[in-house]
């Protein structure tokens, strides 16, 4: 009877349908667990954590006092702990030890530090322990003690708090002035002053003899864009002077009293006072930084502005150069090349294109863009700049199009399917009204086709996005010192190198002096690259689906 | 409603019914104009004949219908007039085909201007993913005329001739795609007189639609007669005798049997004739 149930059971196809629906749950239940650990564990880190003071008594040494936050904890067998010195008491079988950012780097020289469970003493929250952010040498906590103008205390105690946020913010745009000051202003005398040396050599180039008006004229400019310069230095040399006039006295967790400048700290906050929605607003400022600043202290702290900005400009060159090529060549392959075995062949080769390890691609870009197409570009047109190349090294330019080299088969194939679903009615009834069929393909096969291109497109986006191998050989740095646009003629810089997502994940994750801050940073970026790859592909899906509205193919 | 009850009809009926049709004065190929002449035509799909030896004259401002069973080259014989075969690598024709005297294979001929001349509706319903505004005026943009007034008055007097003005005046800036297959039909037709052409080529134009269209359509014809020259292929025997004034039939490529529809369907001078239209075959 059970039989005839299980095989009844088996008939109606039900097993297959769990088959699938599992395999399906499997795969969402991945997918999203993967956001959520990236998301979790990058996204975390931007919480102001509240600080303990602890009473540490390691027996070796004399009781001290730390101040930390913690980040982590960790359960460790009995067997470990002997091999450190560390025993538990009978009948215990494991122990748990906690890692806690201690910060005060320049003062402590470690930043993070391990500690025993077992040898904790008392852990209190004082309300007036202060975390510090600072411009070098990571966070600093401690407790506020005196502001101090020039040396002197202005304010002691209670009142050092309101007296520091005044200052705090004094100094803070004065940090602006002069960012903006040194970026734009002293950022177009130099390159002034670098024009007018390439116009110098490029006289020189042309054999124009010395002592001629031209040299002459160069010389003058020069004096001018020296002076300008000078009253710049003077400018920033009064506003430095002015942001150095203020330190606080801190008392850290030894018990020193330590003097830090003002003009070093970037925000000032007392997590263990905040109530929630004090923090949710701490929280949402940090995210902001994180994700328009710039990056500090070697890409272990602060933004990553600029590794967004240049894989999204990446990105959007690449969608331009490689739609038209993938375009261009599937209408060839599919419309107008005589369907035989040279095209047959073609196709082949363009598919497995698609298979070819990214890094090939890049060391191709390297030998064929950046020295070949570049260097003699540079011969051609940059010849005064020479020996230091202009197009003749990695950048956004060569990056992008060796990207579009790697993603154009998908454009193609992408194409070609577009192409062959167009139905025959539709090309046959635009060629009896004595259109040519140049016109047909380009009034109503190529519109149509249309939505298929986006999906071409939109596969290859997301595979460059994503592509981090070949651009090490071909534009990604660790650290650019401008971005691709600016505000210096002609504004767009595609010779430039850039940074990106995908290689600052790695250089974080891999490259860093300092692993433990720099690892939720490795996840923020990781969530923040997926963010970015889905707002692409939604903009192009959202794209798609526009254009298949107006075009919709005839189907009855 | 008239082609719900003839389609229903068993077949002994029909005959009576064609039989008992009265037209106006009788027919004769010497007394027309000659539109079209076909000359020891024959086709080949790479190395099979799909075409024997069809010789024949379309008369001008008359309607001339291609009956005959499935496969027979109905569809093959009317594509050679605006030369649509040529989109297929394998044909290969021999013989002569005319228009207005003019051999329309000659290597002079431009092809898309032949088109203009020659207009074409498919079995399937086939409007652009555009406007009902575009697609009346694709043919004449593909000109270059872009001017909108000159534009306006072409779709509507176009749309008026293909009787579908009334329906969708009121929407023409909406898409085609959203339209009834007899009204996509219409549409078409309306395409295709929109650039003039003297040579309107109907391929089953009724074959996808419900008999109410169906019979939109055929009234249609019969308006358009009077400034176009009309070659229809139909399977629908019915239909033919309804629209035409000369009717061809066709077997296995060859011309059996070409005349004045009267005569063709009351008196066929061929057997296989009178076989395939009293319903024996086909």
């Amino acid at each position: 009877m059970s039989n005839k149930s299980f095989s009844s059971w088996y008939k109606s196809g039900s097993p297959w349908v769990w088959l699938n629906a599992g395999a399906v749950s499997i795969s969402l239940v991945m997918v999203v667990g993967l956001l959520l650990l990236i998301a979790v564990r990058g996204l975390g880190h931007f919480w102001p954590a509240d600080i303990m003071s602890i009473t540490y008594n390691d027996p070796d040494k004399k009781s001290i006092t730390l101040i930390a936050e913690a980040v982590e904890t960790e359960v460790v067998s009995v067997a470990r702990l002997k091999k450190v010195g560390v025993y538990l008491p009978e009948g215990q079988v494991s122990g748990e030890r906690h890692l806690l950012k201690v910060g005060n780097r320049d003062y402590f020289g470690l930043d993070f530090l391990w500690i025993n469970a077992l040898w904790m003493g008392e852990t209190t929250y004082p309300e007036d322990l202060v975390a510090i952010e600072r411009r070098e040498w990571g966070n600093f906590y401690g407790y506020l003690t005196k502001v101090k103008q020039k040396g002197e205390v202005v304010a002691a105690g209670d009142d050092a708090w309101d007296e520091l946020q005044k200052r705090l913010e004094r100094s803070n745009s004065l940090v602006d002035e002069i960012t903006a000051i040194e970026k734009n202003e002293v950022g177009k005398i130099n390159h002034g002053l670098e024009e007018l040396r390439l116009q110098k050599r490029q006289h020189e180039l042309d054999g124009l003899p010395e002592g001629s008006l031209a040299y002459h004229e160069i010389e003058q400019e020069r004096k001018q864009w020296n002076v300008r310069y000078q009253g710049l230095q003077k400018q920033l040399a009064d506003l430095y002077v002015a942001l150095n006039r203020d330190q606080i006295m801190v008392t850290i967790s030894d018990g020193r009293e330590v003097e830090l400048p003002i003009a070093k700290v970037i925000d000032i906050y007392r997590p263990n006072g905040m109530n929630v929605i004090e923090k949710l607003g701490v929280y949402f400022e940090e995210v902001w930084k994180f994700v328009s600043g710039e990056p500090r202290e070697a890409n272990t702290e602060g933004g990553i502005f600029p590794a967004i900005f240049g894989t999204v400009m990446m990105v959007m060159i690449m969608a331009v150069l490689v739609t038209p090529f993938g375009v261009i060549a599937a209408v060839y392959l599919k419309e107008y090349a005589k369907q035989g075995a040279t095209v047959r062949l073609i196709r082949i080769a363009v598919n497995n294109l698609a298979g070819v390890p990214s890094i090939v691609y890049g060391v191709f870009g390297l030998g064929f863009f950046v020295y070949f197409l570049g260097g003699n570009i540079d011969d051609i047109f940059f010849q005064a700049k020479l020996p230091s190349p202009t197009f003749g090294q990695p950048g956004m330019l060569w990056a992008s199009l060796t990207l579009a080299i790697l993603t154009v088969p998908v454009v193609i194939v992408a194409t070609e399917e577009g192409l062959s679903r167009i139905p025959r009615a539709i090309r046959e009834g635009s060629l009896a009204l004595g259109a040519t069929k140049a016109e047909t393909l380009w009034r109503t096969v190529l519109p149509m086709t249309a939505p298929a291109m986006m999906t071409g497109l939109i596969l290859a986006v997301a595979r460059a996005a994503g592509e981090v191998a070949p651009l090490m050989m071909v534009g990604v740095v660790k650290l650019a010192p401008a971005l691709a646009v600016d505000n210096i003629a002609p504004y767009l810089h595609l010779d430039r190198q850039f940074m990106h997502l995908g290689f600052h994940i790695y250089d974080v994750g891999f490259q860093s002096p300092n692993v433990e801050a720099a690892r939720p940073l490795v996840y923020a970026t990781a969530f923040l690259l997926v963010l970015i790859i889905i707002i692409l592909n939604m903009s192009a899906i959202s794209i798609r689906n526009r254009l298949r509205e107006t075009s919709k193919a005839s189907e009855n | 409603m008239e082609a719900t009850t003839l389609q229903k009809m068993p077949t002994a009926a029909r005959t009576i019914d064609i039989e008992s049709m009265q037209r106006g004065p009788k027919l004769n190929m010497d007394n027309e104009s000659i539109c079209l002449e076909v000359k020891d035509f024959n086709l080949f799909y790479g190395s099979k004949q799909a075409l024997h030896g069809i010789n024949m004259k379309i008369a001008k401002n008359r309607v001339t219908a291609f009956i005959g069973p499935s496969g027979c080259g109905k569809s093959t014989l009317l594509r050679c007039f605006n030369r649509m075969n040529d989109l297929i690598d394998t044909v290969s024709i021999k013989g002569e085909m005319r228009l207005d005297g003019n051999d329309i294979n000659a290597q002079s001929v431009n092809v898309a201007d032949l088109r203009r001349q020659v207009g074409m509706v498919f079995q399937k319903p086939n409007p652009f993913p555009k406007s009902i505004y575009e697609n009346v005026a694709y043919g004449l943009r593909i000109q270059g005329v872009n001017d909108r007034a000159t534009l306006d008055k072409v779709v509507e007097s176009s749309l008026k001739g293909a009787a579908l003005w009334d329906e969708v005046k009121d929407r023409l800036n909406e898409s085609a795609m959203g339209m009834s297959g007899g009204q996509q039909q219409r549409l078409v037709i309306a395409r295709a007189i929109a650039i003039e052409p003297e040579v309107l080529l109907l391929d089953e134009p009724a074959s996808a639609l419900d008999p109410l269209s169906t019979l939109k359509i055929e009234e249609l014809i019969y308006e358009l007669k009077a400034k176009y020259t009309i070659v229809i292929v139909t399977h629908n025997m019915q239909q033919a005798a309804r629209v035409s004034d000369y009717t061809a039939f066709m077997y296995m490529g060859e011309m059996i049997e070409f005349g004045p529809t009267d005569e063709l369907f009351t008196n066929p001078s061929k057997k296989q004739t009178e076989d395939y239209i009293t319903g024996r075959y086909g």
